[in-house]
């Protein structure tokens, strides 16, 4: 198992440095211009200087390589000096973004909060309604339940979010005036009634995720289900006297999740990733949302950047997702 | 105000003498909702309207354009003149009076040493300034004594308001950006992010894109303003719901730039909470034609360049009749509402520039095919004109744009009654607008027969304007397709006048020179057939009272006399 976790670990790290040079390359052949959002009456010798300024005068390969630098070596430097007080990465440039010209990973720690709270609340939602679903649409198939379950989880595969969002801020928001329709990033939870604030304005962010996760994990759940509830060992079990409950939650159940637990993993790199749409149509300052206005404002460091953290953290939880896959069945050795 | 006065008044009265005007910070909080998200409060980066608008509640200008497009001293003692001796006599320099007593937001005082660091800080080679343009041709920028500063230029100006004037080109403090000038501009970002300034307002937080908070500055010169402690400004979004959030769910007070469709607007307007108002400027939705031939058969670098004149469209006629065919008041209506007018003019403002072309407004479809006729292009088979084996065949694009589609729709659908066959473009904007010369669709290196933007001029002086259309400054390979002349249009009659025009003073002359000029380019020659003179439209909600819209200068530029209605 270790052996096999080194061997996927190095291998990780040429495939992440091509991962980066093709978002690189692709960026550089995207067409567009951090310059387009200046306004068409500053003339274009001035648009010229700014572009200098922004350092987009060197050849393609000069500036992958030194944002390669900044990345990998200045900015781990800086966060070194800002641990332990040294001043190593003085005066060395970190990766700063074209928009704001502030330091890309500045930004993104000022927005991981929201997107962990309002995704990462909605995907632990989407699986503590997803998991039960599908068990019991399982084991009752084909019930009125079940029928039910299906065509939820067909709702939610099949509505865009930007659809439910907006119909949810039109029904709640503006009809019902129950939530806001505006996400107030600067609110902070000091006491009961800025806690329900809190929980009211991250309710339809939440639920319009937690629908579309919901969805799909709870499919998952009930395909696996139904594998393991027609296998011989359940009929032994059965056989040997146990009560359904025991059948159902402790033989079926645990077989089941494997398959589950992966596909969960797998879904994680998303909770950090944040959730593109979701967070632009309610105004949830996250990293979603941040990648989306710095596509917008062809920001190539803030791209780049955020896609390569992105392709990092997809390889290792797929790294992740193998292993528990390992421990939790016994049935599979990596050695 | 008034009835706030009155409240507090009757209060007051107990207590001591009754207060003429709200307190500072008496009103509370108001919100404002920028759908396009401020990402820096240093316009001189920047130079995006969202950023200029967030920076021009702390920094403030020595003067700026009223809503009538006037000047209008603000931290100057008044505005320069020939007769009060501000403008020397031969117009190559301008005396400047600060206002005394104007404090920065940390207490010390605003001098003369101030505004000739911003000069430097902008004119620095190395820093990529924005608003360099705003500096151009001044060729020093000295301190006479703590509050007077004497700007020089190159060559005479008639109009001297474009350096430290409107809020693109404010003040900011010498202590603050000393370390920041030049290459290490942009490395400054807790400058950039928390610039002291003079203005009403100044930064407590700044999120880039996404929030900025502000509290009244305690050192603001008028002691009673703002009437609000606190200013949110939230970014993201888009316009529509930008517009819900005061029109509809009350939880902003102000939305900037809610261009959507009238209808729409009619819609949420019929809630009652609030109101969407326009402020014109020179702001002119326009179709450009190209006078070169953007032929893809014609060899690279060689395609829309003054080498190759466009084979249908040089034909005067044929523009004529293509702007004929285009009823301007339907597409007003459609597209913009109270938000715009109908134009045959590329300047529609000041007064004294605005031709009194009127001749387009209205659409005469059957006049613009008798003149093609007369023009010898006669209906073909299908019923597309033909002349000389060349059929009346258009490529017309623009950007990716819900009003500018519709636009493009109605025009293509005119222009097929009058037997021109019109095929449709659609570019992304930051695309367009881009202006990456590596890539084919942008506006400048228009490969197409006709584009559609809009443009618009800052100021009152609406000479650089015009001037952007002289022969040199036609966009091609030489100059990596960058230039302002985007249709080629070419006229050597044009270019002398042009230079005469920037010889000339008294105000009435220029004024007439330029209506000359607009007309050349636009019913003389058809070159740009203007389509609308757009307002910029923004939201405010009924409470929010004091709001002044500006398409001159920014926004935001009174928004120290902002108070809160009170029922």
């Amino acid at each position: 198992m270790l052996t096999f976790a080194l061997r996927r670990l190095l291998l990780a790290i040429p495939t992440l440095l091509f991962i980066s040079l093709v978002i690189f390359l692709l960026l550089e052949a995207s067409p567009g211009d951090p310059l387009g959002d200046v306004p068409l009456t500053v003339p274009p010798e001035v648009k010229a200087r700014m572009r200098e300024a922004l350092g987009l005068g060197q050849a393609w390969y000069i500036r992958y390589v030194l944002w390669l630098k900044q990345f990998f070596w200045v900015e781990p430097l800086y966060w070194f000096d800002q641990a332990f007080g040294t001043d190593f990465s003085q005066g060395m440039q970190r990766v700063i973004s074209f928009q704001s010209r502030q330091p890309v990973f500045d930004i993104i720690a000022e927005r991981l909060p929201q997107t962990l709270t309002v995704v990462g609340m909605s995907y632990l939602a989407g699986i503590l309604i997803a998991i039960p679903i599908g068990i019991l649409s399982a084991y009752r198939q084909y019930s009125w339940f079940d029928q039910l379950g299906t065509f939820v989880s067909m709702v939610g595969f099949s509505l865009p979010t930007f659809f439910t969002g907006v119909v949810f801020i039109i029904v709640f928001g503006i009809r019902l005036q129950w939530f806001p329709s505006i996400y107030d990033t600067t609110h902070r939870v000091t006491d009961w009634d800025s806690f329900v604030f809190q929980v009211r304005q991250m309710a339809m962010p939440v639920a319009v995720l937690a629908l579309y996760n919901a969805a799909q994990i709870s499919r998952f759940m009930r395909a696996s289900m139904l594998d393991n509830l027609r296998q011989d060992y359940v009929r032994t079990a059965r056989a040997k006297g146990l009560s359904e409950r025991v059948v159902v939650l402790k033989h079926v159940l645990r077989n089941s999740l494997i398959p589950v637990v992966t596909v969960i993993a797998l879904g994680l790199p998303v909770v950090f990733g944040g959730a593109l749409i979701t967070e632009q149509v309610f105004k949830v300052n996250g990293i979603g949302q941040l990648l989306i206005l710095a596509i917008h404002a062809n920001d190539i460091p803030m791209v780049l950047t955020l896609t390569f953290i992105f392709a990092i953290l997809i390889v290792g939880f797929t790294l992740i997702a193998d292993l528990a896959y390992g421990i939790l069945d016994p049935r599979i050795r990596y050695d | 105000m008034k009835l706030k006065t009155l409240m507090m008044g009757a209060v007051a009265t107990a207590a001591m003498a009754p207060a003429a005007f709200a307190e500072r910070g008496s009103d509370g909080q108001v919100n404002i909702i920028m759908w396009q998200a401020p990402s820096t409060m240093n316009m001189y980066l920047s130079g995006g309207t969202k950023d200029v608008i967030a920076a021009s509640m702390v920094l403030e200008p020595l003067a700026r354009f009223t809503p009538e497009g006037e000047v209008v001293a603000w931290l100057a003692a008044e505005v320069p003149s020939v007769e009060n001796g501000g403008i020397s006599e031969d117009l190559r320099s301008v005396t400047w009076k600060l206002k005394p007593g104007v404090k920065w937001s940390d207490g010390t005082a605003l001098t003369s040493a101030d505004v000739v660091f911003t000069a430097d800080y902008c004119m620095s080679p190395e820093g990529g300034c924005a608003q360099l343009a705003k500096f151009e041709g001044v060729e020093s920028v000295e301190a006479v004594d703590d509050l007077t500063v004497r700007v020089t230029f190159t060559t005479p100006r008639p109009d001297p308001f474009s350096a430290f004037v409107s809020g693109q080109a404010p003040i900011i403090q010498k202590a603050q950006f000393e370390n920041c000038i030049g290459e290490a501009a942009p490395t400054c970002t807790e400058e950039n992010f928390n610039p002291i300034g003079t203005g009403p307002f100044r930064v407590t937080e700044f999120r880039t894109n996404d929030v900025i908070t502000f509290e009244a500055n305690p050192e603001y010169r008028d002691p009673d303003k703002p009437a609000f402690a606190t200013l949110v400004m939230k970014g993201g979004g888009d316009p529509a719901s930008a517009a819900r959030s005061v029109l509809e769910t009350g939880e902003f007070d102000y939305a900037w730039n809610t261009q959507l469709a009238p209808d729409v607007l009619q819609g949420m307007e019929a809630k009652g909470m609030g109101k969407v108002s326009a402020a014109f400027g020179s702001l002119i939705e326009r179709l450009e034609v190209n006078m070169t031939d953007p032929s893809s058969s014609l060899p690279e670098g060689e395609r829309s360049t003054l080498k190759h004149p466009h084979p249908i469209l040089s034909d005067a006629n044929v523009r004529k009749a293509l702007s004929m065919a285009i009823d301007r008041q339907l597409l007003t209506e459609i597209g913009y509402g109270s938000a715009g007018k109908p134009t045959c003019n590329l300047i529609p403002a000041p007064e004294a520039w605005a031709s009194d072309n009127t001749e387009c407004l209205t659409q005469d479809i059957e006049g613009a095919k008798a003149l093609l006729d007369q023009a010898g292009w006669v209906p073909g088979a299908d019923g597309i004109r033909e002349k000389d084996g060349k059929r009346l065949s258009l490529l017309y694009q623009t950007s990716v744009n819900a009003v500018r589609q519709d636009f493009q729709a109605l025009i293509k659908q005119w222009w097929q009654e009058i037997g021109v066959e019109t095929e449709l473009k659609v570019i992304d904007a930051s695309v367009y607008f881009g202006g990456d010369p590596g890539s084919p669709d942008t506006f400048q290196r228009f490969y197409a027969d006709i584009e559609m933007l809009a443009n618009f001029f800052e100021g009152g002086n609406p000479e650089p304007y015009l001037a952007q259309r002289t022969c040199n400054k036609a966009p091609g390979p030489d100059s990596q397709w960058q230039g302002e002349n985007i249709n080629r249009f070419c006229d050597e009659g044009y270019d002398k006048m042009i230079a005469e025009l920037s010889g000339i003073v008294d105000p009435a002359e220029r004024g007439e020179m330029g209506q000359r000029l607009n007309d050349m380019l636009t019913k003389d020659s058809h070159s740009i057939i203007p389509l609308v003179y757009r307002g910029t439209a923004s939201a405010h909600s009924n409470t929010l009272g004091g709001v002044q819209l500006n398409a001159w200068d920014t926004e935001l530029w009174n928004v120290a006399d902002w108070y809160r209605v009170k029922e």
